[in-house]
């Protein structure tokens, strides 16, 4: 039987180091909807660069332990409701980033060094927090980021094992640091993808690709450029909701924990 | 009445913030100075302006460390960037204060210090968010301007100070504003926007701009 998103989760282990994309970056929401549902714990999230709406679910349903990332926003729907409350409340530990040293830190993984320089940075006070960062003259120091899973959403999955991310390529740069990759797809494709010199630049080679399940629409309410928008009433809703520990109990009893209604509207 | 929105009016203040300028880049959540850009770029088809998170065409086709990546070059003259709180000593901080969270630090600790033309926006103008000094200085940089929603303030490197260039509205700036600045004796009002300014805003620009902020776009304009 062909995989599940729940199969995928279940490929994640309390603790992981889980690399995310933000909202407007094909995230795999199906998973991060069963990965609440089986309770996982103690995870740490990686925002490539920043994180939203999966980010602030996952906090909210008491899953994180802690996270690194440039920003936790749900964009012009404002602040992440969950995430906000968490640090406030010192419910889970912030590891603040800047996105150019996010990438720098999954290219350094990339290219299997320590450390990759970063310009402009060093007169921040995220310095001060950041004692892995080592200024050197004019540049910074970060040291290699290797998440234990990337997780995404992608547009194909072929035959061959290969997935279609297009031009998201920091989910590319994702799945070529870390230990594992992980990714739902809208609709699969006959054939290898890589034989396809249209497609081939957008996708990402099953040689880092650790395992794949269809979840049509499965990034709602986030959205699949040139398939589905983001649902943005949806998000502006839950902006609003989730202010609430009550209000977010419900959010998630209704669009998560109940059976048959955690997927998306068609 | 004003015949006009004040957030059309700041994006007026905006475009002409952009003269000379060759490439803006527009990061998250930014609907009046994309506004701006879009409405210099009418007037100055030459102008390149890149959105980040553009849903539909995205500029950016090697993931969303292409525009750092530009920015470390030279590619983009022109970014702006907001804060919680912004200090007279031009530090913005994107992280926490008064016990609050905010989102986070995004790229500005990066963006401030590569790129030429740097311009501080926040339209919420009051001691809470125009602050003596920041509690945490995401990023230190030397703006090009500051503009809030009752003023424009330029910066002086070599003083290290902003000096208040005009109002929107008459009123007590100083009264209003955490910092000291400099100022000159009359301070004159901002000039309002133009009979065409504001057509090319309602028309085009209101377009544009709603692709990526359609929240934005329906309170200004009642754009569905």
């Amino acid at each position: 039987m062909a995989a599940r998103a729940e199969d995928l989760a279940g490929l994640i282990p309390d603790g992981a180091l889980l690399a995310l994309p933000p909202d407007y970056s094909l995230v795999a929401m199906e998973v991060v909807r069963a990965l609440i549902r089986k309770k996982i714990k103690g995870l740490r999230l990686l925002g490539v660069p920043i994180l939203g709406m999966s980010a602030d679910l996952l906090i909210g349903a008491g899953c994180v332990a802690e996270v690194e990332t440039s920003a936790v926003s749900l964009g012009e729907a404002g602040l992440a409701p969950r995430f906000t409350e968490a640090v406030e409340k010192n419910l889970i530990k912030v590891k603040d980033a800047t996105c150019p040293a996010v990438h720098a830190g999954l290219q350094a993984s990339e290219k299997g060094v320590s450390y990759m320089p970063v310009a402009g940075i060093g007169s921040s006070d995220l310095m001060k927090e950041r004692k892995d960062w080592v200024r050197q003259g004019e540049v910074v120091l970060v040291p290699a980021i290797k998440p234990d899973v990337a997780l995404f959403h992608a547009r194909w999955a072929d035959e061959a094992g290969n997935v279609w991310v297009g031009r998201r390529r920091e989910l590319a740069t994702a799945a070529h640091a870390a230990k594992q990759t992980l990714v739902t797809y809208e609709e699969q494709k006959a054939g290898d993808m890589l034989e396809d010199e249209l497609l081939a630049p957008g996708v990402v080679s099953s040689l880092y690709v650790t395992a794949t399940a269809k979840a049509p629409r499965g990034a709602w309410p986030l959205g699949m450029p040139g398939v589905y928008g983001v649902d943005d009433m949806h998000v502006s809703q839950y902006a609003k909701v989730a202010k609430t520990l009550e209000g977010f109990q419900r959010y998630l009893d209704e669009w998560i924990l109940t059976p048959g209604k955690s997927t998306s509207p068609a | 009445m004003d015949p006009y929105a004040r957030e059309e009016h700041l994006a007026c203040v905006i475009a002409r913030l952009l003269d000379g300028a060759r490439h803006a880049a527009i990061g998250a959540s930014s609907p009046i100075p994309a506004a701006g850009c879009f409405l210099r770029k009418i007037v100055d088809p030459g102008f390149r302006v890149s959105l980040q998170q553009r849903r539909a065409a995205n500029p950016f086709t090697e993931g969303s460390r292409e525009l750092f990546d530009l920015a470390g070059q030279g590619r983009i003259d022109t970014f702006f960037l907001g804060g919680a709180q912004i200090d007279g000593s031009a530090a913005i901080n994107l992280v926490r204060a008064d016990g609050k969270r905010f989102p986070g630090t995004f790229g500005s600790a990066y963006m401030y210090s590569v790129i030429k033309n740097t311009i501080l926006f926040r339209e919420e103008h009051s001691r809470r968010a125009l602050v003596p000094k920041v509690e945490f200085a995401s990023a230190r940089g030397d703006p090009k301007a500051l503009l809030t929603g009752k003023a424009l303030f330029s910066w002086q490197k070599d003083k290290r100070r902003f000096r208040l260039e005009s109002t929107h509205e008459k009123g007590d700036i100083r009264a209003e504003t955490g910092f000291d600045f400099d100022a000159p004796a009359d301070v004159p009002l901002t000039p309002p926007p133009t009979e065409e300014e504001l057509s090319l805003l309602r028309g085009p620009v209101a377009k544009a701009v709603a692709a990526d902020y359609p929240d934005f776009a329906k309170r200004v304009w009642g754009i569905n």
